[in-house]
């Protein structure tokens, strides 16, 4: 029974940036925008969050400044891709090397240091369920946040107006335009969100995950969030379940070391973006049926005529 | 400049006028000093070329640009529209020539973005269903965009608009898409609307439309404002010389054309589409003549796209058999091959499909000249011929560009497409298949590019000619047959061919049904 508890703490532990980073990107497809720096803002999210956290003695502020530093990584995409109509691949990858170098740049001096992981929130009654309490309502912060963060972007995006404006500038920048929304300004927003997102999903990393930084430290997880948010085929319910079971592949491969099964650990790292390969596979077959499954004008670059 | 239109409205103000409006862009003047007064309860129409500035002009009505001077009155007070919104606040509104829906939204949620969103989304539906059974523009809220045909789509469209309740609705040929029996329905809310007290801006080139429907006209050339008239007072003739500031010379069939043997054979051709959005080809089988040109007709999406995609070897067919090129089975050939075989094919698309846009003329003239025109040496690209193909073909069909050997996308549409199909007659195909020749292109380059198509035909090769345009077909093809949910028609001698038939054979009817409605109609 203990184990069983602890595997699936472990495995809550390690989905959670992954949702907290894909449900940020999901955002920003569906305005239209390809941003593949996710894992560059995830690690500077990561480095500046622990050096808010250690400076303040803070989690809260460390996941401020998590936030803030993705959103500043994200805003450096925005101005390329949006407003000098860079190609957005380019712009994206080139933003995950900058964000990995200038990540170690800034964490140098907080390596080997040592913080205070955040507090689990217990939540009064609840939590005292046998199992189900401790792994449910026994959680830090981040976890219930991750939560109610799809809850809320699936709200937004399907009961708002806000919501559907931004899937329709996803859909079609050119008749967004004609009808006179700012398509520019919706898909800089959306960005920004996004970059926070990452932001916290990399600051999780140092401050609830392992109590301390090192550099490179979210090890390909942006990458992982990408794949995705293909694999939930851009709707926010797959993706908590996607982001779970991706969650639970990259921990289960630590046990089966752990237990001398055999399987290849490199086979399991792997296993995420087969996944994600299986499922393109399976959305382009089934394609006939449900219309065009990525947001149409995902990755393309729009300029107003004016 | 005459302003006989105006002579019944002394009584009334002008709803929207626009006053020297001027839109430079660099150094092009889009719009050059244009001055246009719009009534309610009128139909205005707004004729040009492509190119003369009706779209910029409407463009700066609603809000969408900016003019470089010049002022718009709305009655009688000067405004200055700082976006769409602020256009469909005041009562303006717009049905687009290029749909502005988004496809993967439902129908409920594209009318919901064209609002300004003051009203909850259930009210609105509600009083969506109210308008489209009000005006009989039938409409399924919940249906997905890319499900619909064209005909709904631009129902929505309209509806869309309607739901405004505007002033002034502004409509940028709205007929391209439709088949005459769709026209024939939009007229009619059309003419309601006028009734109504709206006023409307009718943006068209088809000029017997014009003459039916519209009680002034504007027309632009060059960006100038040239005469405003009274259409029903003008022939379609007057119209057309003063838009293209020309007689339009009339094509004509070389008179001593002989019909030979089938050089192009369909046979019972059958096709799953690899498209999601695409139509199966049922069954389609025709021949295609030495010395005579078929005209394909149907509304778009019915499978024209992919019988060019079999035709010209893009898609294999099933069987080696289903298309026959002068006597060789071509069916599992690949385009190269059938090139070989002495066919040539023009798409639809000009940017993309038929032309690399990012690549110069010669480049474009020997990605479908490689193979049978002597382009490439020993393995080796031979600049010089490339180089003489695009002299050859801007010496005769009169392609106008900046330099010897610009980039494709830098030409105008017109100039792109007289390259395009002149760069395969010039290779003399025994077997030429052209989709839409003259889409979006001026009046004066679609004649040559027609007069082009008709004097190879003369020369004894087999022309077909997928062409949305009845018009056109009924001016060049000897024989017209209808495509309809991926099944082709028996193809209908030209004499026998008429307006109505055609139409209803567009809209599904079987050929005997359409023959005797066409009977009822008198036709």
């Amino acid at each position: 029974m203990l184990i069983v508890e602890a595997i699936i703490l472990s495995v809550i532990a390690a989905s959670t940036p992954l949702l907290l980073a894909a449900a940020g990107e999901l955002v920003v497809e569906r305005s239209g925008v390809l941003n593949l720096g996710v894992e560059g803002m995830m690690i500077m999210g990561a480095a500046c969050g622990f050096a808010g956290a250690y400076l303040s003695g803070s989690t809260f502020v460390g996941a401020l400044c998590g936030i803030a530093a993705g959103v500043a990584l994200a805003f450096v995409f925005a101005v390329l891709t949006l407003g000098l109509a860079v190609n957005q691949v380019a712009a994206g990858l080139a933003l995950t090397i900058l964000g990995t170098g200038l990540s170690g740049l800034i964490g140098a001096g907080f390596v080997g240091q040592k913080i205070v992981p955040a507090p689990h929130l217990y939540i009064p009654w609840l939590s005292d369920i046998p199992v189900a309490g401790k792994i449910l309502f026994a959680q830090d912060g981040f976890v219930y946040f991750s939560v109610l963060l799809v809850v809320g972007i699936w709200w937004f995006l399907y009961r708002t107006r806000g919501g559907l404006i931004l899937r329709a500038v996803g859909d079609s920048h050119t008749s967004a335009h004609a009808l006179g929304y700012p398509v520019l300004k919706i898909r800089l927003l959306a960005v920004l969100f996004g970059g926070g997102c990452a932001g916290l999903a990399g600051a999780f990393l140092p401050l609830a995950y392992t109590p301390f930084f090192i550099p490179g430290m979210t090890a390909g997880r942006g990458w992982i969030a990408l794949a995705l948010v293909v694999f939930s085929s851009w709707l926010p319910g797959r993706l908590v379940a996607g982001a779970y079971l991706f969650g639970a592949v990259t921990i289960l491969q630590l046990h089966a070391q752990a237990l001398g099964l055999g399987i290849p650990s490199q086979l399991m790292t792997a296993l995420p973006y087969l996944a994600t390969v299986i499922v393109l596979v399976i959305i382009s077959r089934a394609r006939g049926s449900a219309g065009s499954v990525a947001p149409a004008s995902l990755g393309t670059v729009f300029v107003p005529d004016r | 400049m005459s302003d006989q239109g105006s002579a019944s409205h002394s009584a009334r103000a002008p709803l929207l006028q626009a006053i020297g409006i001027t839109k430079r862009y660099g150094s092009f003047l889009a719009n050059d000093d244009v001055s246009i007064d719009l009534y309610p309860g009128e139909i205005h129409a707004l004729l040009g070329e492509n190119g003369a500035g009706k779209s910029t002009l409407v463009k700066a009505m609603y809000g969408l640009i900016q003019p470089s001077a010049g002022e718009l009155r709305w009655l009688g007070e000067k405004i200055e529209l700082t976006g769409p919104a602020d256009a469909r606040a005041r009562g303006i509104a717009m049905v687009f020539q290029h749909f502005s829906l988004f496809d993967n939204l439902t129908v409920a949620e594209n009318v919901a973005l064209g609002l300004d969103g003051s009203e909850s989304f259930a009210a609105m539906s509600a009083r969506l269903a109210q308008v489209s059974r009000d005006y009989g523009l039938p409409l399924d809220p919940k249906r997905e965009v890319w499900r619909l045909s064209v005909g709904e789509r631009q129902r929505i469209e309209i509806v869309r608009a309607l739901m405004q309740n505007p002033k002034l609705l502004i409509l940028d040929e709205p007929t391209a898409v439709l088949t005459p029996q769709e026209a024939d329905q939009l007229f009619t809310v059309l003419e309601r609307l006028k009734s109504e007290g709206r006023a409307l801006l009718y943006i068209s080139h088809k000029l017997d439309e014009v003459k039916r429907l519209c009680d002034t006209a504007t027309i632009l050339r060059g960006g100038k404002k040239v005469a405003t008239c009274n259409p029903r007072a003008e022939t379609a003739a007057s119209m057309a010389r003063m838009m293209v500031g020309a007689d339009i010379g009339e094509v004509k069939a070389t008179t001593a054309r002989a019909v030979t043997v089938p050089r192009l054979l369909i046979r019972d051709l059958s096709l799953e589409p690899d498209d999601p959005h695409g139509t199966y080809l049922r069954n389609v089988g025709v021949e295609v003549f030495g010395g005579e040109i078929l005209g394909l007709a149907g509304v778009a999406g019915n499978g024209q796209d992919e019988l060019f995609a079999a035709l010209s070897g893009e898609r294999p067919c099933a069987n080696e058999d289903d298309v026959i090129i002068d006597g060789h089975a071509a069916g599992h050939l690949s385009v190269t091959q059938r090139r070989k075989l002495g066919a040539a094919f023009v798409p639809e698309e000009r940017l993309g499909h038929g032309t690399a846009p990012r690549m110069k003329l010669s480049e474009n003239a020997l990605l479908t000249g490689h193979a049978a025109s002597r382009m490439v040496k020993h393995g080796f690209v031979d600049r010089p011929a490339t180089l003489k193909a695009v002299d050859a073909t801007t010496a005769t069909f009169d392609v106008r560009k900046a330099k010897r050997d610009p980039e494709a996308a830098s030409l105008s549409g017109g100039n792109l497409q007289k390259f395009i199909v002149g760069r395969e007659i010039l290779r003399e195909p025994g077997v030429l298949v052209v989709s839409q020749p003259t889409w979006g292109v001026d009046a004066g380059a679609a004649a040559v590019i027609r007069q082009a198509l008709l004097d190879l035909s003369g020369r004894g090769s087999a022309v077909l000619v997928i062409s949305q345009d009845l018009d056109e077909l009924l001016e060049i093809s000897d024989r017209i047959a209808v495509m309809f949910h991926g099944a082709l028609s028996e193809p209908v001698a030209r004499a026998d061919a008429t307006r109505e038939k055609l139409g209803l054979l567009m809209g599904g009817a079987s050929p005997e049904s359409a023959k005797e409605a066409s009977h009822a109609l008198g036709a």
